[in-house]
């Protein structure tokens, strides 16, 4: 089936994005779809902090289905530099050029240079790729991983979306990519770097809304279900757990349930896929402890 | 209260304002917040007048009634922002642009578009969102509809290390025939040294070596091994008209890293600060360019550059004279926060030497204990009572900071700086 997909430039109103996103299987409440709808319209970055698990990097892979546009992801660590985020040249072909000009008996200087330096030896790597596709989606996924030299690199990059490369001139996007950083917020994200993005932090969904993600997205689960796995799992992110679970453990963990065939939620099927939502063995402790699900069914 | 006519919203008068929701401190004019349940939304959309109510309007020069609805949206917004501002939220004159270049993409008359619009471009932590709520009501009163509740933000970090290398305490130390005077001196508490033993502390002090952990600098720089320098072989390459050259390697230099060191010089400290701050010294004097020092007290004041002079007994003098607070009261909290705005603590060592009496607001001291663990490597705090016998972290300052320390150290002797300079030299334990 061929999807119709929509520019950013011609969503109207935050309601109207909200409708694209459901048709892709994410819903966005008012203030997600709000700050979104912004970053289209103001071309401006788009920084979502929350608990892992809320949907940030989804967000993202859901606004690429939307626009029609490839997503180009980059994945945060510590000791990301720029060749490896920005471009880098292709040194095996370089060498392999220069060998053949050799053979060739070439010996101009600036000549071999000139050929040395062009376009199709030159790695793009994420930044460039995305500054060179339009449009694009650019992921920049876990800031919070890299460390405070890499953001100033992405601050350049995010200014004003060119890219200069000293041997081939500044490469600058036409229209700015859709950009969504996304942030656990292990560690304070620099202001400079804030100050280029809209902000917008993340909450876990309201229960209502967690029903109706999971119904949206596992069309095999019964209202019911449904309504239990998102009661305990309100219940579960008030419990001090290590790491409550996100939207995405619930549907990972509905998920499972309704593979062994569950209709409804039972304290032995929640305690045989726990594993599925929970991840540290002290949050299984704590749960099956207090007998957090004995008294799930009503 | 005098605010409309003050100016420019003032740090020190706004928060109360805000807090009491009743009007806009900066005096824009157009909002008047609990008494207009339309809001200055509506009233700045439409181009009307602000509210008959409206103490300040008549006085406002951005709104002369009907004409100038862009004008009174950014009279509005603007003292929007300032007091957001005032309550602690970064707010400031580009930020608000940002807002005003949202609302354009929005509708500025509708409350739900300027609550969002103002949250993506005012707030810059989760921790703003509770003031930004706040705010919002006391200057935008009455346009609650259908607003989420604010962010309950929970971060969770590891356990400080509570147990072991408490230890040896006050304790009067063995006396064994054959140890040095050094030896002896070690163990014991500064606070209960004889004034010549003292000196003796101080001068060995002096002579105190801190190394510093080293970090990999981001930089590369030409070295025989490490990763392979494609564009230094290839230029070489070129130079040599095309002739394959011999590779050129590059890798990571080491840097040492920063150290911060905050003391404490309120009155319970008065005991341990002059030694500390010698300590202190070591530190400047070991990594000069690496370390920063600031006095904590009642007021933040940074000590580094007295710090600098070679000789002990200057840079103590020069350090008497830049502290305005000695023996004062504690206000931790609010030391903090400046300190974390004044410097750059992330990717530093940063070192809390104090008690932990907290005069002031002890949530406060939380939540920027939580914001100083994220920005910085590590955090140590030294409490010189901790080496006493059976001491337990009891105070409300400490108890509220010690879900963020990475290290708790004494530092009431010798030994326990010595452990101190080990920490800083990257051996944890």
């Amino acid at each position: 089936m061929l999807r119709r997909t929509i520019e950013a430039s011609e969503v109207q109103s935050p309601g109207q994005l909200t409708e694209l996103l459901d048709q892709e299987a994410y819903l966005a409440d008012e203030g997600l779809a709000t700050a979104a709808f912004l970053a289209l319209r103001m071309g401006r970055p788009l920084l979502l902090e929350g608990e892992a698990g809320v949907g940030k990097t989804e967000l993202a892979r859901t606004l690429a289905a939307v626009l029609g546009a490839p997503l180009i992801r980059l994945q945060c660590y510590e000791g990301l530099d720029g060749p490896q985020v920005l471009y880098d040249w292709d040194f095996a072909r370089q060498l392999l050029h220069l060998k053949a000009a050799e053979a060739g008996g070439v010996t101009d200087a600036a000549r071999l240079e000139g050929e040395v330096y062009d376009r199709r030896f030159l790695i793009a790597r994420p930044l460039l790729k995305a500054v060179e596709t339009q449009p694009s989606v650019l992921l920049i996924d876990e800031i919070d991983r890299a460390d405070v030299e890499f953001e100033a690199i992405l601050l350049e990059v995010l200014s004003d979306f060119a890219i200069s490369i000293p041997e081939l001139g500044t490469v600058r996007a036409e229209r700015p990519p859709v950009v969504v950083l996304t942030s656990n917020r292990t560690r304070e994200v620099h202001d400079a770097l804030k100050r280029r993005c809209l902000y917008h932090w993340l909450e876990h969904p309201s229960f209502d809304r967690e029903v109706a993600i999971l119904l949206r997205r596992l069309p095999a689960c019964s209202e019911t279900l449904a309504e239990q796995v998102a009661k305990a799992a309100v219940r579960l992110r008030g419990a001090g757990l290590v790491k409550p679970p996100g939207i995405a453990e619930t549907i990972d963990w509905t998920e499972a349930l309704l593979t062994l065939g569950a209709r409804e939620l039972d304290p032995d099927l929640a305690a045989a896929t726990l594993g599925a939502l929970l991840k540290h063995r002290e949050d299984h402790e704590t749960v099956l402890g207090n007998g957090i699900f004995g008294d799930l069914r009503r | 209260m005098t605010s409309a006519a003050d100016g420019p919203g003032r740090p020190e008068d706004a928060p109360a304002v805000a807090a009491a929701g009743s009007r806009d401190p900066a005096g824009s004019g157009a909002a008047v917040a609990s008494e207009d349940p339309a809001g200055p939304c509506a009233a700045a959309a439409s181009g009307a007048p602000a509210a008959s109510g409206d103490p300040a309007g008549s006085g406002d020069p951005a709104g002369p009634g009907g004409a100038g609805t862009a004008r009174d949206l950014v009279a509005v917004m603007t003292g929007f922002a300032r007091t957001l501002r005032a309550a602690g939220v970064p707010a400031d004159h580009e930020r608000t642009q940002g807002l005003l270049r949202a609302l354009s993409h929005l509708d500025a008359a509708e409350p739900r578009d300027v609550y969002w619009a103002g949250r993506f471009t005012l707030c810059a932590s989760a921790d703003d969102l509770p003031r930004y709520d706040r705010v919002f009501h006391a200057y935008f009163g009455g346009l609650r509809a259908g607003r989420p509740r604010p962010a309950a933000v929970t971060v969770t970090r590891h356990i400080a290390t509570m147990s072991g290398g408490a230890g040896d305490g006050d304790d009067s130390p063995a006396p064994v025939a054959s140890a040095s005077a050094a030896e002896v001196l070690r163990n014991r508490d500064v606070a209960k040294l004889t004034g010549a033993e003292l000196a003796e502390v101080h001068r060995l002090l002096a002579l105190f070596r801190v190394g510093r952990e080293q970090r990999r600098s981001r930089r590369l720089r030409p070295s025989h091994r490490g990763r392979l320098d494609s564009r230094a072989t290839i230029r070489e390459t070129l130079r040599r008209g095309g002739e394959t050259a011999r590779l050129r390697y590059r890798s990571h230099r080491t840097r040492p890293r920063r150290a911060v060191l905050l003391v404490d010089v309120s009155g319970s400290m008065t005991p341990y600060a002059d030694t500390l701050l010698r300590l202190a010294h070591a530190l400047v004097r070991c990594e000069p360019r690496a370390t920063e020092v600031f006095s904590a007290g009642t007021r933040l004041t940074r000590l580094t550059a007295e710090l600098r002079h070679r000789d002990p007994a200057t840079a103590m003098d020069a350090v008497s004279r830049a502290i305005p607070d000695w023996s004062g009261g504690t206000r931790l909290g609010e030391e903090l926060r400046k300190f974390l705005t004044l410097n750059d603590a992330r990717g530093a060592v940063v070192v809390i030497a104090s008690d932990g009496w907290e005069r002031g607001d002890v949530s406060l001291l939380g939540a920027e204990m939580a914001r100083l663990s994220r920005m910085a490597h590590r955090v140590i705090w030294v409490n010189p009572h901790k080496g006493q016998e059976g001491y337990r972290p009891l105070t409300a300052g400490m108890r509220a900071a010690l879900p963020y320390i990475d290290d708790f150290v004494a530092g009431h002797s010798l030994a326990a700086f010595e452990e101190l300079a080990a920490l800083l030299g990257g051996t944890h334990a």
